[in-house]
């Protein structure tokens, strides 16, 4: 079985994020970068159906050389191969898609995994846009996955309130949602392992962007609590408060 | 309280290669994930988290410097040092834990140990299928193991051991004990396995402090033991010495995580409590213990790292390693007892990890050769001249 997983490289999620001086990115100065955690619920997976189906998982991300990190550590979880598709500058989520897309058309793996999104920007896009650039099926947002041996698969997703059971059929792209596995620790053989392990890297196929980014701009801050009174007194206007200005009740 | 981040202040992990901090990394995630969470009620029950050995395991935490072909990491000394220092981060009785394994019973199997012991034992302590303990230690001789009153006779197939060792971590749970006795006068290795009739390890109770380790006593009455258990590889003080460089070692890179948690607490809890209408941390007293605290944590790490790269190099002295656990545990101790202050009352609690690491640290500053022991190591190395008796 050939199994593709994509996988980005994303600020931690402790960084306090800063707007730099453009105003239309982020300082990345002090930033600590993670493999972005829903990404790591899709590699797991990926190792798993390697473990039951034996085959090979390749690990691609779009970006620059930093991403190289998030490569190494998917090499020392287990993963076969790294590749890293390279882009020095920023890309919206189709840019990022099509990039992706391209190399996969050429791999054509059975399965590829993506996270439901990941907690850069948060759009959200890029698993299901690729499923389109190929033109295969897509499930989003999984929470379960059973691979039959006939090629069909039946997944759980998470939709409001409750889970909703899905089939298909390979080759197709599923999204992972937190409670799909418990991810693994890299082990550090796996990390020995790793460093003998080449990373691949060309550049990404070139896409003009579709969407831009014009502002960048923190949450106002927050406005200090108001203490309405301290006995029960202050219960009524509490409940106003709650209900008219906080809107919550 | 929010994540630890490290405390890097001299940037230190540009000293360090790209598997050493994703060695360190990924340690302090599983200590983040699965040792704080549950280390306090460990603690206050007096056990030590066996659940965890598996996973510890998995990760490759157990002998990691020792090569793949018996099932372990091949990691350097420095990846090593990292490991210890996140786990006592966590908890010392958890690094003790691993310390043992790693130092005192797969090492000296390792570097003393037939072939077919290698193979034998090495793979199941590396899987956590198996645990080791070491016994040094007697009732009446600490500091001074070379007086140890445990005796080996030889018989026609094998070896009778009699005596008692005292505070030996890990002992009740162990599958396997590498226990130091006199045969004709000299210091051998032997291993002895749980259920050998005559030998017992009950649990010692009372503790203030690693509570989250086992210590036990090992009783060993007319224990026979197979000819093949017995360490080959050498005799004297000086193998059981050796080991306890390997462990000390790792202490060091330990106490100093130790550290890092009390000043992280310390820190956080310096920055959100108002007292006098300010965070405590605005004041100049509280700045003076915080600085202080930066400064030996910073200290330590960098005597730790060359003390590491000194090792990988193999050029490094015992004394070294004596120097570095005696500064890095006092300093650990030092830094767990003001982090306490900042706490206040607070700081009593076991809601904060402070005290517990303040206590844990009396054990880690009295074994591996007291602080006292290692004084007088380097000081017969700077100048010559024993003063042990
Ligand atoms: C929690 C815990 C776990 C342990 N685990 C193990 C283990 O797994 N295996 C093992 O073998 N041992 C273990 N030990 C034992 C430990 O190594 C000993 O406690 C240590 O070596 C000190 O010995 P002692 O307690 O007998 O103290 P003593 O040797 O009696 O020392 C008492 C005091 O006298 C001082 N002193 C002694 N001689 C001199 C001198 N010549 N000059 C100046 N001062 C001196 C010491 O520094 C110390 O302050 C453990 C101990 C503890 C507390
Ligand atoms: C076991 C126990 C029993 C107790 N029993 C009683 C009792 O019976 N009755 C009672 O009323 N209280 C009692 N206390 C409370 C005790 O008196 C307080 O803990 C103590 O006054 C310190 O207050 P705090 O814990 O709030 O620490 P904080 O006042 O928050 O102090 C935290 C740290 O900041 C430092 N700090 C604060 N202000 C400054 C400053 N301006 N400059 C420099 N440093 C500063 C402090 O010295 C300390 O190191 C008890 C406490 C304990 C632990």
């Amino acid at each position: 079985m050939k199994i593709a997983v994509c996988i980005n490289h994303v600020p931690d999620t402790e960084t306090k994020i800063k707007v730099a001086p453009d105003n239309i990115s982020i300082d990345r100065t002090g930033v600590n970068y993670m493999l972005s955690p829903y990404d790591e619920f899709a590699l797991e997976e990926a190792l798993r159906l390697r473990e039951r189906f034996k085959g090979e998982v390749t690990a691609v991300s779009l970006g620059g050389d930093p991403h190289r990190d998030t490569l190494r550590k998917a090499l020392a979880m287990g993963v076969d191969r790294a590749l890293l598709l390279k882009e020095d500058g920023e890309r919206d989520s189709f840019g990022v898609a099509s990039g992706l897309a391209e190399e996969l058309k050429t791999m054509s793996p059975d399965i590829v995994l993506f996270g439901k999104q990941s907690i850069d920007y948060d759009n959200a896009q890029v698993g299901t846009l690729v499923a389109a650039l190929l033109g295969i099926p897509s499930v989003s947002v999984v929470v379960r996955m059973e691979v039959r041996d006939d090629g069909t698969v039946s997944c759980d997703r998470e939709i409001e309130g409750g889970h909703e059971t899905v089939q298909t059929k390979l080759p197709a792209v599923f999204t992972a949602q937190k409670g799909l596995n418990e991810p693994r620790y890299p082990s550090l053989k796996g990390i020995m392992a790793a460093k003998n392990k080449p990373i691949e890297a060309k550049p990404a196929a070139a896409v003009p962007a579709r969407v831009v980014t014009v502002l960048m701009r923190r949450p106002p801050a927050k406005t200090p609590g108001r203490v309405v009174g301290t006995d029960k007194s202050a219960v009524p206007e509490l409940i106003r408060l709650l209900h008219e200005e906080a809107k919550v009740i | 309280m929010p994540k630890f981040q490290g405390v890097d202040y001299f940037r230190m992990d540009g000293l360090l290669s790209g598997e050493e901090i994703m060695v360190r990394d990924t340690v302090r995630e599983f200590v983040d994930d699965r040792i704080i969470p549950v280390i306090e009620r460990h603690n206050r029950a007096g056990t030590f988290p066996m659940e965890l050995i598996p996973t510890m395991a998995q990760l490759g935490l157990l002998g990691a410097t020792l090569p793949p072909e018996y099932g372990c990491a091949g990691m350097n000394n420095v990846a090593y040092g990292l490991v210890m220092q996140e786990l006592e981060r966590g908890d010392s009785g958890i690094r003790s834990f691993a310390s043992v394994q790693s130092a005192l019973v797969m090492y000296p199997i390792f570097s003393f140990g037939s072939e077919s012991q290698k193979r034998a034992w090495l793979p199941l302590l590396a899987s956590g299928e198996k645990i080791g303990c070491f016994g040094l230690t007697e009732p009446d001789f600490g500091s001074n193991p070379g007086g140890m009153l445990t005796r080996a006779r030889e018989t026609v197939d094998g070896y009778l051991l009699n005596g008692a060792k005292m505070w030996i971590t890990n002992g009740t749970i162990a599958d396997v004990a590498v226990i130091w006795a006199k045969l004709e006068g000299v210091i051998r290795g032997f291993l002895v396995e749980r259920g050998t009739p005559g030998f017992t390890a009950p649990e010692m109770k009372g503790k203030h402090s690693l509570r989250a380790s086992v210590t036990s006593e090992l009783i060993l009455q007319d224990v026979h033991v197979p000819k093949e258990n017995i360490l080959p590889g050498g005799d004297g003080l000086r193998l059981p010495l050796s080991c306890l460089s390997q462990a000390r070692y790792g202490i060091a890179w330990g106490a100093n995580g130790a550290a890092m948690a009390c000043y992280d607490a310390a820190l956080q809890y310096a920055k959100t409590r108002i007292q006098f209408g300010k965070p405590i941390a605005a004041f100049q007293l509280t700045q003076e213990k915080l600085v202080f605290m930066v400064s030996e944590i910073t200290k330590g790490q960098l005597l730790c790292l060359q003390l590491g790269r000194m090792k990988d190099a193999g050029t490094v002295r015992f004394a070294q390693i004596s120097l570095a656990k005696r500064n890095n545990v006092q300093q650990a101790l030092e830094i767990a007892r003001l982090a306490r202050t900042i706490l206040g009352a607070n700081g009593i609690l076991d809601e904060y990890p402070v005290m517990r690491h303040a206590a844990n640290l009396e054990s880690v500053l009295t074994y591996e050769g007291t602080h006292e022991m290692h004084t007088l190591i380097v000081g017969e190395d700077l100048t010559g001249l024993p003063a042990f008796v």
